[in-house]
């Protein structure tokens, strides 16, 4: 394990190693039934944690970086995610 | 080699270290008793002697945020302060040593306020000391001059990478004409040499992030990381000493000692107090009193291990603080207290509370640090001088 002094970032990209999904107390549940594909959860998602499924399909969740912050639920115009406690 | 000594202020001899050290940035705001560094060298910057961005901030917090960004960027960065001035950047100054960018700051010792009071102690340097600031005392204006030099070998060792203090009295060294023999231009040049910064934010071809959120992770890690650069500067600082010798025939060492090696009694001390207790110890010396005094040059990293070595077998050990932790000890009547704890006989240990507010300390003041432990009559705290 290199730990640089000061916690310098020497590589970019980094975030992705840094797996936040265990802060998370709300899991988002998709009902594909209701799903539109419009994809504002992707938009509005502050990390990176919506899946993309052929180029421009709601695939679900990438659980190692969602921290269930439930706004992907709050701005789905067709109310197609909830968030379920963990 | 131009060897002409000089009369010269401990202040205008620091600005004159920085003028032929020629830093990249220079970021202050003006405080007493430092102000004639930053006056003296905004006006070698203004003369083109030197090619130092020069920033006139707002406040002295400012003016560490603004050097921590040079440094970051890789630039080889300056500042001084004072007093208050320090108090006001105690933020910024855990951010320099976390961030772990090597900027050289001259404090000018002086009183903190209240109530308000512009003359020397060590409160201002004492309440920064656990901020991870590497610390060098000066005892004259030579050694103000000439700590403004080594700082930045040391900041700027590989297995450093720390921001440096160089501390020197208010007034009493700040304002205080001293004979002095500078160094050759060419020779401080090429004793600091080029700044080679690690990961700098202007490298382009390597891309860095400086600052970002660390959390419990890695937090601890990065401190420890702190610790072991402290440790690796005492080897690093006495390297650097070396070398400077070499090139001024000046050989300094981390703990001074003055007349310690068959003394009963001695007195440790920082800063311009080390010249009077000299002509203290010299004079009760005469009356064939075996005393002496030393001092820690470098305050932090603690030369724990030499402190202990020269207060080993001694009858009597006053430590002198020109401090007051109010509730408790002497910062360095505490740190030469834990120094001798790991000695298997622990010498009888006295502080003295001393010179608060710019009080003078006269040799027939310290003198009596000496024959109170010889009399038997000092306390393990002790307030020299105050009026009752």
């Amino acid at each position: 394990m290199t730990v640089t002094p000061g916690g310098r970032v020497t590589e970019p990209g980094s975030a992705m190693k840094f797996e936040t999904g265990d802060w998370r107390s709300f899991r988002p549940v998709l009902d594909r039934e209701m799903c539109i594909d419009c994809m504002t959860c992707w938009i509005y998602c502050p990390d990176d944690s919506i899946i993309v499924k052929d180029g421009s399909k709601m695939g679900g969740f990438r659980m190692t970086h969602c921290k269930g912050c439930g706004i992907c639920a709050k701005m789905c115009p067709k109310k197609a995610i909830t968030m379920v406690q963990e | 080699m131009d060897h002409k000594d000089i009369a010269i202020n401990g202040d205008s001899a620091i600005a004159l270290a920085w003028k032929q050290i020629d830093p990249d940035v220079c970021a202050a705001y003006p405080i007493t008793p430092q102000t004639i560094i930053v006056e003296r060298f905004s006006d070698y910057v203004a003369d083109g002697e030197v090619n130092t961005e020069f920033v006139c901030t707002e406040s002295e917090h400012s003016a560490l945020t603004v050097c921590i960004a040079a440094a970051s960027s890789g630039a080889r960065t300056v500042t001084a302060t004072a007093s208050v001035g320090l108090g006001y950047m105690w933020e910024m100054l855990g951010i320099a040593s976390g961030l772990r960018v090597p900027i050289t700051m001259a404090v000018t010792n002086r009183a903190l306020s209240a109530p308000i009071n512009i003359h020397c102690d060590h409160g201002d340097a004492m309440a920064s000391r656990d901020t991870g600031w590497l610390m060098i005392f000066a005892e004259n204006v030579q050694e103000a001059y000439d700590n403004s030099i080594i700082a930045l070998r040391i900041a700027e060792h590989k297995d450093v990478q720390l921001p440096m203090m160089t501390c020197l009295d208010g007034f009493i060294l700040t304002h205080a004409i001293e004979r002095m023999t500078p160094i050759d231009t060419n020779v401080v040049k090429s004793f600091v040499g080029e700044y080679e910064p690690v990961h700098p934010l202007l490298d382009w071809k390597n891309p860095v992030t400086h600052g970002v959120m660390d959390g419990h992770d890695y937090y601890y890690e990065h401190k420890y990381q702190m610790a072991e650069a402290m440790n690796a500067a005492l080897k690093v600082t006495e390297d650097v000493l070396d070398e400077f010798a070499k090139i001024t025939g000046r050989k300094y060492s981390l703990v001074e000692e003055y007349r310690c090696g068959d003394a009963e009694y001695v007195a440790v001390c920082l800063g311009s107090t080390f010249g009077t207790m000299k002509v203290a110890v010299d004079s009760l010396r005469e009356e064939g009193k075996k005393v002496g005094v030393m001092m820690p040059r470098l305050f932090r990293p603690l030369p724990s291990e030499k402190i202990a070595k020269a207060v080993s077998g001694k009858k009597g050990v006053a430590v002198l603080d020109k401090f007051m932790s109010p509730g408790s000890y002497g910062p360095l009547f505490e740190d030469v207290a834990t120094s001798a704890l790991s000695l298997d006989k622990i010498p009888k240990m006295y502080g003295y509370v001393y010179g608060l507010g710019g009080r003078d300390a006269k040799v027939s003041d310290l003198r009596t640090v000496f024959t109170d432990m010889i009399d038997k009559k000092a306390k393990k705290v002790n307030y020299l001088g105050v009026k009752l």
